[in-house]
């Protein structure tokens, strides 16, 4: 589904993502695990389309999307939820949702209809709020939800805007114990309908969702393969998992 | 075309490409370090050239009123910075706009409350009058080679405090990252007050001197302001470098377009479209290349960050 | 909801029984400044757009009362008084000088969309300056009034109403364009840059557009304001006028679709209060505004009902 070839980005004289080669098959959830600093987000950034690679290419689904837009390789069907919450705080978490599905669903050039009275707009937005477990906080400021219900409303709006893969730049941060259960709990029911890519610090969360893990340290890839592999691999543990 | 005639306006177009420069420089650090708008500035410009006059009539002696004009703008300016500016170091671009703004309509109607609303008449000593002869054989007012040394010698003076010493390592650390400058431990108050400081005082320099030249009236400050905000436009935000080069450009487009399009496009097209034409478009060239450059440099030639 | 109704009521009831009003108490100066105020509220309404939903601070944006008001007035010029061509020509020549503008400037962000938006309109005012033809620096006189048939923009009252009915109007349509599938991704793209291109949408097309609407808007205003001042000066694209007309804008609280009738309201009658007083009223004017800008963040239609996103 996603193949990425040889992809560079420098930073003045820091090498951020150093000639990485990584894929994603279809329906497979797909871990990036790293330290600190790693490059990950660099990673994700360029895949989503935020960042220009300084070479490289990246196919999607067959297509060579590389030289694309952010919003042009969301409409192809990537979608992103982002590490910082990145959501729309004066509108209601409905609203916010409702936004995502409305860039999936025909032209928005229309001037004269209330999109909040459009049921094609509502009605999805509800089902994916309620699936998150948002539903009863729809008509909550989304300034006003809390910071785990936040994140959930990332996940949400991701989910909204039917991706063929869902980009999940570490979807728990700052989230407490239960709510990160909850969340894992929620990410393994999507594992069966979506292809996923997850950034991720839990490694509990990581080996209970992963099909298979991708390790980066200093943007370079250094292992890729199955979490029992991965775990076993001195290199990684070396550089990542530690003494453990 | 008489080669003599485009040397002239050739300097005529470096001196006020110099005074733009005094002007774009003052702004661009304060918009590049404190991030903040300033569309008073122009009204420090105004102040200078006021308190300059007002200093001569009260001393006779034009050095003496050139350095209280100076002095005065610079105390203007942070009294200012302390009143009305804090408030808005914080607040976005747009009220930044609407608070300066209202400075503008606050100073113009004061200095033609205080001095009237015609011009003020403004005298030059008799040892900055009179013409230098040019290597061209023509003859150039002397006053308008002062302002250019004047000029080039605080370009120079500025570069040297922005390269060489601690207050300009800090200027341009501040103008890069002004968080990490403020997590060090400097005072950045202090910064902020010194900057303004400085740059008002340029304005105001720019300001005393370029009364003798221009019309000194209420409203003087807003054409060179606007004119100001392209250079920095094209220049980069937070350099000064940006602000030299992007001043020289102005200064020579606006001044040798003024003065040459209209004959030129007579030879192209008919002397009566050219009449109508020509001041048109001199005007508009200078917001013409400014497009351009954005078109193709979003930031700016040199940004600083 | 239900304070919304009662508020919009007030405002046709008391807007509409003025001229009466005033004609008894022998006052009709009131029906001229009222009717300016309108007109004005036409321009900061199609500002809002762009600035308070849109979030463009476009610095700029009395070029197009400008572009609006010479229409009328070389069209006149010519001969030709013909009030809905004149309108029209003045809204689609409008429409185009915002395309041209907007496609531009819209590729920049932060500050150099504001001071961008200010040169090209300073570009604009030194047109007209240079155009003495036109009467250059000192402007012109209308030759006649546009002529409309159904209403007599020489009669001041009927004139009052057509601007009461088109101010209304025009409120409307942006209350409507805002809420619309258009407007929403307009202010989500002010709200979050980020989020609104991860979800899919490119912010340009949607700005471009609101922008174009937003100048065309505003120079039906310009239409309309050649026709009550008889007058038409260059003077009407100046930043000065730019920065009243934000002065509106933020007066009356962005994002609100009453906001910039009130922001009018509210600067227009403070001058006048203030002109009464000195005729060196901007220097109380000036520190005012600063004031307000500093302490007074919702505007006030903040009074009057939430404010949208």
């Amino acid at each position: 589904m996603l193949e990425v070839r040889r992809l560079v980005k420098n930073f003045g004289a820091l090498r951020a993502t150093d000639g990485i080669d990584f894929e994603v098959r279809e329906g497979e959830t797909h871990a990036i695990i790293g330290p600190n600093g790693a490059g990950k987000t660099t990673f994700i950034s360029q895949l989503a389309g935020n960042l220009r690679p300084d070479s490289g290419r990246i196919v999607f689904g067959g297509e060579d999307v590389t030289p694309l837009s952010a919003p042009k390789r969301a409409r192809k069907g990537l979608a992103r939820s982002f590490q910082i919450t990145s959501i729309y705080p004066e509108f209601s978490a409905l609203d916010n949702v409702a936004l995502a599905v409305q860039a999936h669903a025909g032209h928005s050039f229309r001037f004269w209809k209330p999109a909040r009275g459009e049921a094609a707009l509502r009605e999805p937005a509800r089902r994916v709020l309620d699936e998150v477990g948002l539903g009863e906080r729809a008509g909550v400021l989304a300034a006003n939800l809390a910071h785990g219900e936040q994140r959930q409303l990332e996940v949400a709006m991701a989910l909204a805007t039917r991706p063929r893969l869902l980009l999940l730049d570490e979807p728990m941060a700052g989230m407490g114990i239960e709510e990160s259960q909850r969340m894992v709990g929620f990410l393994a029911g999507l594992k069966s309908r979506h292809t996923m890519i997850l950034v991720e610090h839990d490694m509990d969360a990581v080996f209970k969702l992963a099909d298979r893990i991708s390790v980066l340290v200093y943007g370079r890839l250094i292992a890729t393969g199955e979490p029992e592999a991965i775990r076993a691999n001195p290199e990684v543990r070396a550089a990542y998992l530690g003494t453990d | 075309m008489p080669w003599s005639l485009v040397f002239e306006q050739l300097l005529n177009g470096l001196q006020y490409g110099v005074m733009l420069f005094l002007m774009a420089a003052g702004l661009t650090l304060i918009l590049g370090i404190m991030n903040m708008v300033n569309l008073a500035h122009g009204s420090l410009f105004m102040v200078g050239a006021y308190l300059a006059v007002a200093a001569f009539n009260w001393t006779g002696n034009y050095v003496l009123s050139a350095i209280l004009g100076f002095l005065g703008t610079l105390v203007v300016g942070m009294l200012i910075e302390v009143i009305a500016l804090r408030a808005l170091y914080n607040r976005d671009h747009l009220d930044q706009v609407l608070a300066t703004f209202g400075l503008i309509l606050f100073f113009n109607e004061l200095t033609a409350l205080i001095w009237g609303r015609g011009s003020l008449y403004t005298s030059l000593p008799s040892w900055l009058q009179g013409h230098v002869t040019l290597f061209t054989g023509s003859r150039y007012p002397l006053y308008r080679l002062v302002i250019l040394g004047v000029g080039l010698a605080v370009a120079v003076a500025l570069w040297y405090v922005v390269t060489r010493t601690r207050l300009g390592m800090l200027i341009r650390a501040g103008a890069s990252n002004r968080t990490m400058v403020a997590a060090l431990g400097v005072n950045i108050r202090l910064l902020y007050t010194v900057v303004f400081g400085f740059g008002a005082a340029l304005a105001g320099l720019a300001g005393l001197m370029a009364g003798p030249i221009y019309a000194v009236q209420p409203g003087m400050g807003e054409i060179v302001l606007i004119q100001a905000f392209v250079v920095i436009v094209i220049g980069g935000i937070g350099s000064i470098r940006g602000a030299l080069v992007g001043a020289i450009i102005v200064g020579l487009v606006d001044t040798m377009g003024r003065a040459f399009l209209k004959p030129l496009l007579a030879t192209l097209i008919s002397p009566t479209a050219a009449e109508a034409a020509g001041p048109a478009l001199a005007s508009m060239l200078i917001y013409l290349l400014m497009a351009v450059v954005l078109a193709l440099k979003p930031a700016g030639l040199f940004q600083s960050r | 909801m239900k304070r919304g109704f009662i508020f919009w009521a007030a405002v046709i009831v008391i807007l509409a029984a003025l001229p009466p009003a005033v004609n008894a108490i022998g006052q009709p100066f009131y029906i001229d400044l009222v009717r300016r105020i309108m007109i004005l509220a036409i321009a900061a309404a199609s500002l809002n757009l762009i600035l308070g939903y849109g979030g463009l601070v476009s610095f700029g944006h009395a070029a197009y009362l400008g572009v609006g008001a010479y229409s009328v007035g070389i069209l006149a010029f010519y001969g030709i008084t013909n009030g809905y061509l004149q309108w029209l020509v003045a809204i689609g020549a409008s429409a185009i000088v915002a395309l041209a503008i907007g496609a531009v400037s819209i590729r920049t962000s932060g500050i150099y969309f504001i001071m961008i938006t200010l040169a090209f309109t300073q570009m604009l005012y030194y047109l007209g300056i240079s155009l003495d033809v036109f009467g250059g620096d000192d402007g012109m006189r209308l030759k006649a009034r546009s002529q409309l048939g159904f209403v007599n923009l020489g009669d001041a009252v009927q004139f009052y109403y057509l601007c009461l009915a088109l101010m209304l109007v025009v409120l409307y349509l942006i209350h409507r364009i805002v809420e619309s599938r258009f407007g929403m991704v307009l202010r989500a793209t002010k709200s979050n840059e980020a989020r609104s291109r991860a979800i899919g949408f490119s912010p340009y097309p949607y700005r471009l557009v609101a922008f174009t609407i937003a100048g065309a808007i505003c120079g039906l205003a310009g239409a309309l304001y050649a026709n009550h001042t008889n007058y038409i000066t260059p003077g009407l694209m100046s930043w000065m006028q730019s920065g009243d007309l934000m002065f509106m804008v933020i007066l009356g609280g962005i994002a609100s679709t009453a906001g910039p009738m009130l922001g009018a309201f509210a600067l227009v009658l403070v001058e006048e209060f203030l002109k009464g007083y000195t005729e060196y009223w901007p220097v109380i004017l000036g520190p005012l505004l600063v004031l307000s800008v500093i302490f007074f963040k919702r505007g006030l239609a903040g009074i009057v009902g939430k404010p949208h996103a």
